[in-house]
């Protein structure tokens, strides 16, 4: 008991930094340090077993080859189309469950429930969905005398049509997001604005639009990051095809791993890393300066 | 004039809604109710015969009953990933939220390449091999632990922020040490955050198909979302038992739409508000 005088000075912190410890070992030793490790391999001609250092070999390949270089570039048009998207669709529908509407739960439960359902079942329903002939999309497009594109098996509208089903899984996301958003717009604004003699549109572009600011800055970052790495979904649908036309970095990733190219496989996880980086620290400096400026 | 207008604006989007997210879902539940002949022309057609019953048994006892294998695999993963994930992310959001030290920062930027930089997957897959814990469930539910730490965390950072200090504060005083006030004051306090937690990762782990494919090979360390895989052939897919698959996955993301809607929308809206 007569320790108790003393003990205030060598009893540690009551709030100890070894309370890291658990989290940081595991996160340290599976993801921080395969990801510095990924920065050596990817110089390498790489077995697992041994590694031939190669210098940027890998690399000079990746940006030499067209079906890689072509994986770049959908990387990046898939996560502009599905994540503007999903910003567009996904602030109009909150809009529309914000206000006096009919059925509101119903429609922001069935909006929302894709959300959670499984990727790769949710591809292979809309692979069956999308066939040219026998998918139901073309046979109701065939009743109002529309001839549907072959929306997985044209080269120039498989990526789209992923996309297009990204935001169908994805959207309700961004609706809830954009929902917390509205709610969170003091009424005080359109009162006043009514006043004005605010039309609706105008309303909308110059109260709603300006202060749901950050809720567009969470959802175009949350998708984009999500767009850019995107693996799941394209494989369920496409692996990549037809030919490489829907092939994305991720989807190379795999593809270079199945093939036992581990250094190449390894050297496109470092250009998606590195993509990301340049795309969305800009992105996200961007959205946040203009909110400071208001 | 004017309501009668919303009206038919509502209908109108009760309608446009069905089509576009209802009738899929439905689409699923027909196949399932088809025979093979039937599914295998893959049309938006009522079932010509009851057969949900046997298209059930099959894809359960397919390959030696590979579907019962893959739900307590994803099971086990989900679950203890999970609560790992929920004491280790509480533990780090109570300090940050708590204490200033020089670490804060580094923290803060950790969790933020957590959230932005892709796995690293052939170095991680050699990394687990030394260890030799590549293709287990305790390596797979690590490396989930690892991937989710910086959600987990930030959603406790900002909910621990809310809570008044005092209360720790009084607890040491009477002589609590810090395992204790953070097991018996603060964690049970946090219960409403680890609600929503535990929801959105369950989730999220229960759907995960990219990691286990990479990480969790073999068939008996099957997941749920690799089952699909077993219905798709070079040999022709049996598209009654491929549907019947999905809907049976889709059950248990269903369950917890249908008791816990109001959690993940809280945990996926996070800060969403204010950025």
């Amino acid at each position: 008991m007569a320790s108790i005088a003393i003990q205030p000075k060598t009893r540690p912190s009551p709030y100890p930094g070894w309370f890291f410890l658990p989290a940081a070992i595991i996160y340290a030793v599976l993801f921080l340090a395969p990801t510095f490790a990924s920065l050596y391999f990817s110089l390498t001609r790489w077995t697992l077993f041994n590694s031939t250092f190669i210098g940027l070999e890998n690399f000079v390949q990746f940006f030499r080859e067209p079906f890689l270089v072509q994986g770049l570039v959908n990387t990046v048009i898939y996560a502009v189309v599905s994540s503007g998207l999903k910003v567009v669709v996904g602030m109009l529908l909150a809009v529309m469950l914000t206000s006096q509407i009919l059925a509101r739960g119903y429609l922001r439960s069935v909006i929302f429930f894709p959300v959670l359902v499984s990727t790769v079942g949710v591809g292979i329903t809309f692979t069956v969905l999308m066939h040219p002939t026998t998918g139901m999309i073309n046979q109701a497009l065939a009743v109002i005398g529309i001839k549907g594109p072959g929306w997985l098996t044209d080269p120039k509208l498989a990526l789209y049509s992923v996309a297009l089903v990204d935001v169908w899984k994805g959207v309700g996301l961004a609706t809830v997001i954009y929902i917390a958003g509205l709610v969170a717009i003091p009424r005080d604004y359109y009162e006043a604005a009514r006043i004005d003699g605010a039309t609706k549109l105008q309303n909308f572009f110059y109260v709603t639009l300006p202060l749901l600011r950050p809720a567009t800055s969470t959802v175009i970052t949350l998708s984009f990051i999500g767009g850019l790495r995107t693996f799941d979904l394209i494989w369920a649908m496409t692996k990549g095809g037809p030919g490489f036309a829907s092939d994305t970095v991720a989807s190379v990733i795999y593809k270079q791993y199945q093939a036992g190219f581990y250094g190449l496989s390894t050297a496109g996880n470092v250009v998606l890393f590195v993509l990301i980086g340049i795309l969305v620290v800009p992105l996200t400096m961007l959205l946040n300066r203009k909110q400071g400026h208001e | 004039m004017k309501s009668r207008a919303s009206l038919l604006g509502g209908m109108a989007a009760i309608v446009a809604t069905f089509v576009v997210f209802v009738i899929p879902f439905i689409f699923i539940i027909l196949m399932a109710f088809k025979d093979r002949q039937q599914a295998s022309l893959r049309d938006f057609s009522w079932p010509t015969g009851f057969h949900l019953w046997d298209n059930l048994v099959e894809v359960v006892t397919t390959r030696n009953w590979m579907v019962v294998t893959a739900f307590i695999n994803s099971s086990l993963i989900t679950l203890v990933s999970v609560t790992l994930l929920v004491v280790f992310a509480a533990m780090v959001g109570y300090v940050l939220a708590r204490r200033k030290t020089r670490w804060n920062g580094l923290v803060e930027f950790l969790i933020l390449a957590g959230l932005m930089i892709p796995p690293a997957v052939v170095p991680t897959i050699w990394l687990m091999q030394g260890l030799r814990i590549f293709g287990t469930l305790h390596g797979m539910i690590l490396v989930e632990v690892a991937y989710n730490l910086p959600f987990s965390i930030i959603l406790y950072r900002a909910f621990i922020a809310t809570i008044p200090r005092e209360l720790d504060e009084a607890a040491i005083i009477d002589g609590a040490r810090p395992l204790d006030v953070f097991f018996r004051i603060v964690l049970p306090l946090l219960w409403p955050v680890t609600v929503t937690n535990i929801v959105v990762q369950s989730v999220g782990i229960f759907n995960d198909f990219t990691n286990p494919l990479y990480y969790l090979p073999g068939n008996a360390n099957a997941t749920v979302q690799l089952t699909l895989y077993n219905f798709q052939s070079q040999f022709g897919t049996s598209y009654n038992l491929l549907f019947t698959n999905i809907a049976l996955i889709t059950i248990p993301p269903l369950i917890v739409f249908l008791f816990f809607n109001r959690q993940i929308v809280a945990g996926m809206t996070a800060g969403a508000v204010k950025g």
